[in-house]
C-alpha cells in the first residue's frame, strides 16, 4: 500500500509563535501525478511546502519519500534526494547566461575547469525538448518572464528530481506561456515524474492537476480526485462557506455624478512604452485598464502617481492640470498607488505592520516631526479590524504575513490617507480566493464612498465584476472602451486581438 | 508539551537565542571587563576606566553616524578623513592661519564644523542626487579628504597650547569625568530620539529596507539620505575635535586613522544589518566600547598591538554568528 504513494507527510505538525501554522497534516503524492495544494492565504501550503524541501523544520510527524523516512535541513538536502523547487518569483540569476542558470551548482568540470562546452550543449538540448528557443549563452535578463520560468523548469527537470514543487509558476505568464508550461507539465507526467502545483487560479488546477487537496486554516479538508470535484465545491471548502455569492457580479452602472473628473489624462506619452493614453475617471467610479501585459498599463500608472515625470501630455485633477515631479506631490492631491510588484516596491519587509501601514501617513500623524505613536496605533487597530488583517499583532514583522495579508496591510497605508484615487495595480496577484474575494468586496466599498479606482489586472473575469468601465489599450495605445452591457470577457478579449491579425501578431 | 506546562506554572522560559541576539553585545562587553578586571593588572582603578572612556568617546560619535548611514541601505568611509580635516580646520584657526576668522574657540569649533557639514553635504548629495554607489562616493572623500587635511598645513602638524580649546579638551569635572562624556551623551540620546520618535527614524530605515517602497510612499528620500550624511560627517567633525583638543595638536596623518573601520566593526558588533534596516543604538555604543576596550586590553597586557586586530575580527565573526537572522 504505501509503495503507491511517491510521497507521504504523516501527521505534520508546526507551531509558529501565535499561530497553529499546521494542524496534524496528511499529505500524499503518487508518482506520475499532477497533484494541487489548495486552500487560502495562510491555510498552510507554503509552510507544508517549506517543511518538505528543508526550508523549515516540522516539529513533529514523519516524511516518507520512496519508502524511506526523511528530513531534510536544507533545500540543497531536498534538492540531492530528488524534491526541486520553482518558486513564485524567479530565483535565478539575471545577469548570469541561460545555460550557467540551469547548471548553477553543478557545472560539468573538465581538466582546466568548468567544462562550458557540455555546459552549453546540455542547457541546448534540454530546453530544445522543451520546446523553448532560445539562445543559452545570452544573459537570462535578456529574455521575458515566461522564458525564465521555463529556464527554471529546465533546472529543475536537469537535477533528475522525482517531485516537482511548482508554488504558483503561472502567476506572471500570460495564456500562451501558461500553455507552454502546461505541455511540458504533461510530459514530465508521462515519465513518471510527480508535480506538486500550487496556484490560485483555479481554471488551470481543472485543467491540468489529477488530484486535489484543500487546506485550510493549517488543517487538511479534503484529497479528492479534480474530476470529482466542481468549482464552486472547491471554492466552498477553500473558504468554508457557501461560495456562490462569493464570484457574482458586483457592480452596476456608473451612478455618480457627470461633474468634472477627479483625473484626466490626455495624450500621455513617456520614452518606451506609451504612445499617447488618455483616459478619464470620475468621482467614484471604478475604472478598469485591460491590456497584454507590456501594453503600458503600469507605466501609465507611474505617470499618473508621478513616479515617471519624465513624460509629454497633460494630467488634470478636477479639472485643474498638474505636473508632478515625484509621487509625494500626487499624494499630497489624494492619489494612492499599490504597486503589482509588492516585495520590490510595497512592504518594508523587516518592519512591523504597524509601521508599514502607517509610512505614507506619517506627516499627518506627527507634530515637529514628532509621530504621535497613540494616534498611529488608533488608525492601525481600525484597519486590522475593518479589513480583517490576520496577525497576531500590530508589532508582527510584515514578512511574517502571508500575501493576502500583506497586500491588505499594503491597502491600509493608502485608505488611511483617505485619497481621492487609488490606483491597483494586480491587487488580487498571488492571493487566494477568499482574499480575493474580500479584497473585491474592498473595492466596491471604496469606490461605495466616493473614492474613484483605477484597477489594473491581467485576470478579465476581475475587470467585468468589478468595474463600471474599461479602457483596453494596446503598444500604449487606447484601442477601446467598454462599458454596461458591452463590458464582457469576450469584448474585452475581441478588443484587444482586433486589427492584431493584420499586424501579424501581438508582441509582448 | 514543555512550553504549555511552564506558562501554566507562571513560568517564562528564558529563550536563549532570542535573549543573545538581543543583548549579546552587553554580555560581552561585560564578560570582557570582567576578564580584565581578573586579569589586566591595575585595569580596576578609577584612572584606567576614565581613559578607557575618553578614548571611546570619538569611536562612539563616529559609530553613531555609521549606525544612521548604515541603517539606511549606505556606508561611510570617509568619516576618518573628515575626522583629520575638521581637525586641521580648528588648528588653522587656533594658530591664527586664518587671519579672517580670528583665533576664537568658538570660532575654531564653528569653522571645523561647518567643514564637516559641507563634506557631508559632499557626500549626500552625490548619494542622493547623482545615484552614485555611497562605498564609491565615500571612498572619493576617503583617499582626498586625507590628501587635503595633509596639504591644508604642508603635511605638518599644528601645534597649539594654552588656550580655552585646549582647556576644554583637558577639563575633568570634578577632577576626574572628561567633559566629553557629557557632549557624547547628548548626541547619543538626540541620535536615539530622531531615530525612535520622529518620521526620520521611520524614514531613515524605511529607506535602508526598500529605497523604492519608501519613494512610493511619499518619502523625500533625497533629503533624507542627504541629511543622514551631513549628521554622519558632523559626528566626525565633534570627533576630530575631541581627539586634537586633548592632544593639543592636529596631526592630519594620525587623526582619524582607521576610524571608519572601528565605527563599522562597532556597528556591525552592535547588530545592525549590513543591508540597512533597523538601527541598533545600544548595540553600537556597546560594540564601539568593546572595540576600545580590546585596544586598551592589549595595551596594557604588554601584547603586540598587532594583536588587537586579530580580537577584534574574531569578536566580529562571534557577533554576527550569535545575531544572524534565524531561520524558522
Amino acid at each position: 500500500m504505501e509503495a503507491m504513494y511517491l510521497l507521504e507527510m504523516r501527521q505534520i505538525d508546526k507551531q509558529f509563535p501565535g499561530v497553529h501554522a499546521l494542524d496534524h497534516v496528511n499529505f500524499r503524492v503518487r508518482a506520475g501525478e499532477i497533484h494541487a495544494l489548495m486552500g487560502e492565504n495562510g491555510a498552510g501550503k507554503s509552510t507544508l511546502m517549506k517543511i518538505l524541501t528543508g526550508l523549515y523544520r516540522k516539529d513533529t510527524g514523519e516524511i516518507i519519500l520512496d519508502g524511506q523516512q526523511v528530513s531534510f535541513n536544507s533545500p540543497l538536502e531536498a534538492q540531492r534526494a530528488g524534491i526541486s523547487t520553482i518558486y513564485q518569483e524567479i530565483n535565478l540569476i539575471p545577469y548570469l547566461s541561460i545555460a550557467e542558470n540551469i547548471h548553477l551548482g553543478r557545472e560539468p568540470m573538465n581538466r582546466t575547469g568548468i567544462d562550458w562546452k557540455q555546459v552549453n550543449q546540455r542547457a541546448e538540448r534540454i530546453l530544445r525538448e522543451m520546446g523553448v528557443e532560445a539562445d543559452v549563452t545570452q544573459p537570462l535578463c535578456s529574455y521575458g518572464t515566461a522564458v525564465q520560468q521555463m529556464v527554471a523548469i529546465a533546472r529543475a527537470i536537469s537535477v533528475q528530481a522525482k517531485l516537482i514543487v511548482m508554488d504558483e509558476p503561472t502567476s506572471s505568464l500570460d495564456e500562451k506561456e501558461v500553455e507552454i508550461l502546461f505541455r511540458q507539465m504533461r510530459k514530465l507526467r508521462e515519465k513518471g515524474i510527480a508535480i506538486i502545483f500550487i496556484s490560485h487560479r483555479l481554471d488551470e488546477v481543472f485543467e491540468i492537476c489529477d488530484t486535489v487537496t484543500i487546506l485550510k486554516d493549517g488543517k487538511l479538508v479534503s484529497e479528492s480526485p479534480a474530476a470529482e470535484l466542481s468549482k464552486l465545491e472547491l471554492v466552498s471548502r477553500m473558504i468554508g462557506r457557501d461560495a456562490t455569492d462569493v464570484l457574482r457580479r458586483k457592480n452596476g452602472v456608473y451612478q455618480g455624478t457627470g461633474g468634472v473628473p477627479v483625473l484626466e489624462a490626455h495624450g500621455i506619452t513617456d520614452k518606451e512604452k506609451l504612445r499617447g493614453v488618455s483616459l478619464r475617471i470620475r468621482q467614484g467610479e471604478i475604472v478598469g485598464l485591460a491590456g497584454l501585459l507590456g501594453a503600458g498599463r503600469t507605466e501609465l500608472a507611474k505617470v499618473i502617481f508621478g513616479d515617471n515625470p519624465d513624460y509629454t501630455g497633460t494630467l488634470a485633477v478636477n479639472g485643474q492640470e498638474v505636473r508632478w515631479k515625484a509621487p509625494r506631490d500626487a499624494i499630497a492631491k489624494g492619489f494612492a498607488y499599490c504597486s503589482e510588484d509588492r516585495k520590490a516596491e510595497g512592504i518594508f519587509p523587516h518592519m512591523s505592520v504597524r509601521e508599514n501601514m502607517t509610512m505614507a501617513i506619517l506627516p499627518r500623524i506627527a507634530r515637529r516631526g514628532l509621530v504621535n505613536v497613540g494616534r498611529q496605533k488608533d488608525i492601525v487597530d481600525r484597519y486590522i479590524k475593518s479589513l480583517s488583517i490576520k496577525t497576531p499583532g500590530q508589532e508582527q514583522l510584515i514578512r511574517n504575513l502571508s500575501g493576502g495579508n500583506q497586500q491588505k496591510v499594503l491597502l491600509a497605508r493608502w485608505l488611511c490617507m483617505e485619497p481621492r484615487l487609488i490606483i491597483l495595480d494586480e491587487p488580487t496577484r498571488g492571493i487566494d480566493i477568499g482574499a480575493k474575494a474580500e479584497i473585491e468586496a474592498l473595492i466596491q466599498d471604496i469606490a461605495g464612498q466616493g473614492i474613484s479606482v483605477l484597477l489594473i489586472s491581467s485576470e478579465l473575469e476581475e475587470l467585468v465584476r468589478n468595474c463600471h468601465r474599461v479602457i483596453v489599450i494596446r503598444d500604449g495605445k487606447n484601442i477601446g472602451e467598454l462599458e454596461s452591457d458591452m463590458l464582457s470577457e469576450g469584448n474585452i478579449m475581441r478588443t484587444i486581438a482586433q486589427d492584431i491579425l493584420q499586424e501579424g501578431g501581438a508582441c509582448i | 508539551m514543555m512550553d504549555s506546562i511552564a506558562a501554566k506554572n507562571g513560568h517564562t522560559c528564558i529563550d536563549w537565542g532570542q535573549n543573545i541576539r538581543k543583548y549579546g553585545t552587553i554580555y560581552a562587553f561585560l564578560l570582557l571587563v570582567m576578564f580584565n578586571i581578573l586579569f589586566t593588572r591595575n585595569f580596576a582603578s578609577m584612572g584606567t576606566l576614565w581613559n578607557l572612556t575618553i578614548q571611546v568617546l570619538p569611536t562612539m560619535l563616529t559609530s553613531l553616524g555609521m549606525v544612521l548611514v548604515i541603517s539606511s541601505g549606505g556606508i561611510d568611509i570617509s568619516v576618518g578623513s573628515v575626522m583629520a580635516i575638521s581637525a586641521v580646520t580648528s588648528g588653522l584657526v587656533l594658530t591664527g592661519k586664518t587671519p579672517l576668522l580670528g583665533t576664537d574657540t568658538g570660532m575654531a569649533v564653528l569653522a571645523a564644523l561647518v567643514v564637516a557639514l559641507v563634506l557631508g553635504l559632499f557626500n549626500g548629495v552625490l548619494v542622493a542626487c547623482f545615484k552614485i554607489q555611497p562605498i564609491i562616493v565615500t571612498l572619493i572623500l576617503y583617499i582626498a579628504g586625507r590628501g587635503i587635511a595633509q596639504l591644508m598645513n604642508n603635511g605638518g602638524t599644528i601645534v597649539f597650547y594654552g588656550n580655552t580649546f585646549t582647556e576644554i579638551g583637558l577639563y575633568r569635572v570634578g577632577g576626574l569625568v572628561p567633559v566629553q562624556l557629557f557632549v557624547s551623551i547628548l548626541f547619543v540620546w538626540i541620535i536615539a530620539f530622531l531615530l525612535k520618535k520622529t518620521t526620520f527614524g521611520y524614514y531613515v530605515q524605511g529607506i535602508g529596507e526598500n529605497g523604492k517602497a519608501a519613494r512610493l510612499s511619499g518619502i523625500r528620500t533625497a533629503q533624507v539620505l542627504i541629511s543622514v550624511y551631513v549628521i554622519s560627517a558632523l559626528l566626525a567633525g565633534m570627533a576630530g575635535l575631541f581627539e586634537c583638543s586633548r592632544a593639543s595638536c592636529a596631526d592630519p596623518n594620525a587623526i582619524g586613522q582607521l576610524a571608519e573601520m572601528d565605527a563599522i566593526a562597532a556597528v556591525a558588533i552592535g547588530g545592525t544589518s549590513m543591508n540597512g534596516g533597523k538601527a541598533r543604538i545600544m548595540g553600537t555604543i556597546f560594540g564601539a566600547l568593546i572595540i576600545q576596550l580590546i585596544s586598551i586590553m592589549v595595551n596594557m597586557n604588554n601584547i603586540p598591538f598587532a594583536y588587537s586586530r586579530i580580537f577584534k575580527a574574531a569578536i566580529i565573526i562571534l557577533a554576527v554568528y550569535l545575531q544572524r537572522e534565524k531561520r524558522r
